[in-house]
């Protein structure tokens, strides 16, 4: 697999289970507002996702939705960070926080990628990534000194340590405000991936080979 | 009955509108409430079906599509209970209530879902069902209420061409797949039949006395199997009714639908009703200090 | 809090209500009447105004049927026949 698709994929991957993860809050969020705003936020995440799987696919010579659901749980490239389950608000707005952070981060240097077509992609994706960032932000603040959503950033921080390459990770510690610790990295895959990948494919592995 | 009170009912059925700060008879506050506060927590309750199957869509676009669409519904519901609080029910009490079943939601969010062919029929022809009760809404003599279905309606119209489209591509697929469609509509159609209610004659419906809605139940009914029925048949799907037909007159005639479930469903005896509003409740109390943190009054 | 929600549908429409969201305050209220009323892209822009700073405004009485100001105060048919006769200008 070409270091192009690798890279796509883990991106691809980060922002599929993400939005996964964000898309199960739909019609159970806090407030009734916020459950409009965090799905619209979830279904940005697969958007970003499907056109990342989509440049890949062409290189790969398969399609979106078969990088997306038919490869098995080891072979994705995603971030421990996203793979978690926390459906609870407090660690779910620290990692959207997180994350926000170090995906802008990671957008800015592919924006700047000799690679036309990912910086294209790139720059697409953070236009609508201003406005996650803007939410993100707008409840870190609210949330700031709560001891749940304190206790959660302290638990999450080395996972999202592990979404970026080392060398970014210095910069996401200071735009953070938080040591840089030792962190959690990509590679191996928790039982919690593997629940979700049994629930995620469950109905396209229920009939094989069919258009849904 | 009062001479102000008789004075705003011919108003209201000579086509008057009442804005939210308007003198408004008790009966006419109190039967808004309780029809308007139904329908904003079976967009509610409507949700959870459905939302299982977000995180189990077998394509991304299905995803992006159902999600959309599961969104719509909390955002309908949004619209909904800010009528309802405006009319005097704060949002906090009509949650309350829902989760400890004092109030109502519609039937067909009573039961369960099994496969993702209930995925296709609900937006359908369930959607379908709920489209013809919501455009006999949006002429309410209740302005604020006529106004939030105008912007319903229009989302719902995605909703509709998106249930066609999984149904057709289902239909279209291998046999298992037109078996799943076939085997939701079998178990759909029972709660399909009852969900417009028991024929109301127009002069005896207080809905349509107050001009709160516009179409009997039976009338919405008859639009259903008009709209669908062909539309069913088209495909080379059966519905579990072997009475089922149009007669000379134009008229639907079907096999006497089951009133007594339609009774026990609503009054919170359906399949998924107590486990349900028990995944709400819970949901409730735990993010409970979301909304004390954060909706407190900035300092 | 509520906050009042306006939108403009298209470039040169004007603000029309739409709605109101419950909100904390007006960064949270703008984050979501955006999302409730232009996640299809369905308004070109809105306007968010907390509840209690709209005041509503009623009654404008007209007792003493002031027609002066509006066009149906105006009927002309009669003097512009007798102007045309004068001229000589009337149609036959």
């Amino acid at each position: 697999m070409s270091e192009r698709a690798q890279r796509l994929l883990e991106l691809a991957d980060d922002e599929l289970i993400l939005g996964w993860r964000d898309s199960e809050w739909t019609g159970i969020a806090p407030t009734l507002e916020e459950d409009v705003a965090f799905s619209s936020i979830a279904q940005n995440e697969i958007g970003h996702a499907r056109a990342l799987y989509e440049l890949a696919a062409r290189d790969l010579g398969t399609t979106a939705d078969a990088l997306a659901f038919d490869r098995s749980p080891e072979e994705y490239r995603s971030a421990p960070l996203v793979e978690l389950r926390r459906l609870d608000w407090a660690r779910t707005i620290a990692r959207h926080w997180l994350y926000e952070t170090a995906d802008e981060l990671r957008l800015e240097e592919l924006k700047r990628s000799d690679d036309a077509e990912v910086a294209g992609l790139a720059a697409k994706m953070d236009r609508e990534e201003v406005y996650h960032r803007m939410h993100a932000q707008m409840w870190a603040d609210r949330l700031r000194g709560d001891e749940r959503f304190e206790a959660a950033v302290d638990e999450l921080w080395p996972y999202a340590l592990g979404v970026l390459a080392p060398e970014q990770r210095a910069a996401l510690a200071e735009r953070v405000g938080r040591e840089e610790v030792d962190a959690v990295e990509r590679g191996e895959h928790s039982d919690e991936l593997r629940e979700l990948w049994n629930e995620m494919t469950m109905v396209r592995r229920s009939i094989p080979g069919a258009t849904w | 009955m009062d001479a102000r009170t008789q004075e705003f009912v011919e108003y209201v059925q000579g086509g008057g509108q009442v804005e939210t700060g308007d003198w408004m008879p008790d009966e006419y506050r109190a039967k808004l409430i309780k029809f308007i506060e139904m329908h904003g927590n079976s967009e509610l309750m409507g949700v959870l079906p459905e939302r299982e199957w977000i995180l189990r869509a077998p394509t991304l676009q299905r995803k992006l599509a159902l999600t959309a669409k599961v969104q719509d519904e909390v955002g309908h519901s949004q619209l909904i209970y800010r009528v309802v609080e405006d009319l005097g029910k704060p949002r906090a009490a009509c949650l309350q209530d829902l989760v400890d079943g004092k109030s109502k939601f519609h039937n067909v969010f009573h039961y369960p879902t099994k496969t993702w062919g209930d995925v296709g029929v609900i937006a359908w022809l369930v959607d379908a069902a709920a489209i013809i009760s919501q455009k006999a809404l949006l002429k309410c003599s209740y302005a604020p209420y006529a106004r939030i279905m105008k912007k319903i309606c229009w989302e719902e119209s995605f909703h509709i061409l998106h249930g066609r489209d999984v149904i057709l591509t289902l239909m279209n697929g291998k046999d298992e797949q037109r078996a799943l469609v076939q085997e939701a509509l079998d178990r759909w159609w029972g709660p399909l039949m009852t969900f417009h209610g028991t024929a109301i004659a127009a002069d005896e419906d207080p809905m349509v006395y107050w001009r709160i809605k516009s179409q009997g139940n039976e009338e919405a009914r008859q639009q259903f199997l008009d709209g669908y029925v062909p539309q069913i048949w088209e495909l080379g799907l059966t519905v579990p009714d072997t009475e089922l037909r149009k007669n000379d007159d134009g008229v639907w005639e079907y096999s006497e639908p089951d009133w007594d479930e339609l009774k026990r469903v609503v009054t919170g005896h359906g399949p998924m009703t107590a486990e349900r509003l028990e995944f709400r409740r819970r949901l409730l109390e735990q993010e409970a200090w979301v909304r004390d943190v954060v909706l407190a009054e900035a300092a | 809090m509520i906050f009042e929600v306006f939108r403009q549908e298209r470039r040169g429409q004007p603000f029309a209500h739409a709605g109101s969201v419950d909100a904390p305050d007006l960064e949270f209220a703008e984050a979501w009447a955006r999302e409730q009323y232009g996640r299809r892209q369905e308004s070109e822009a809105l306007w968010v105004v907390p509840r209690e700073a709209v005041r509503e405004v009623h009654d404008f009485p007209d007792e003493l049927n002031k027609t002066y100001h509006r066009v149906d105060g105006y009927s002309l048919k009669a003097k512009l026949k007798e102007a045309r006769e004068r001229a000589g200008t009337a149609a036959p």
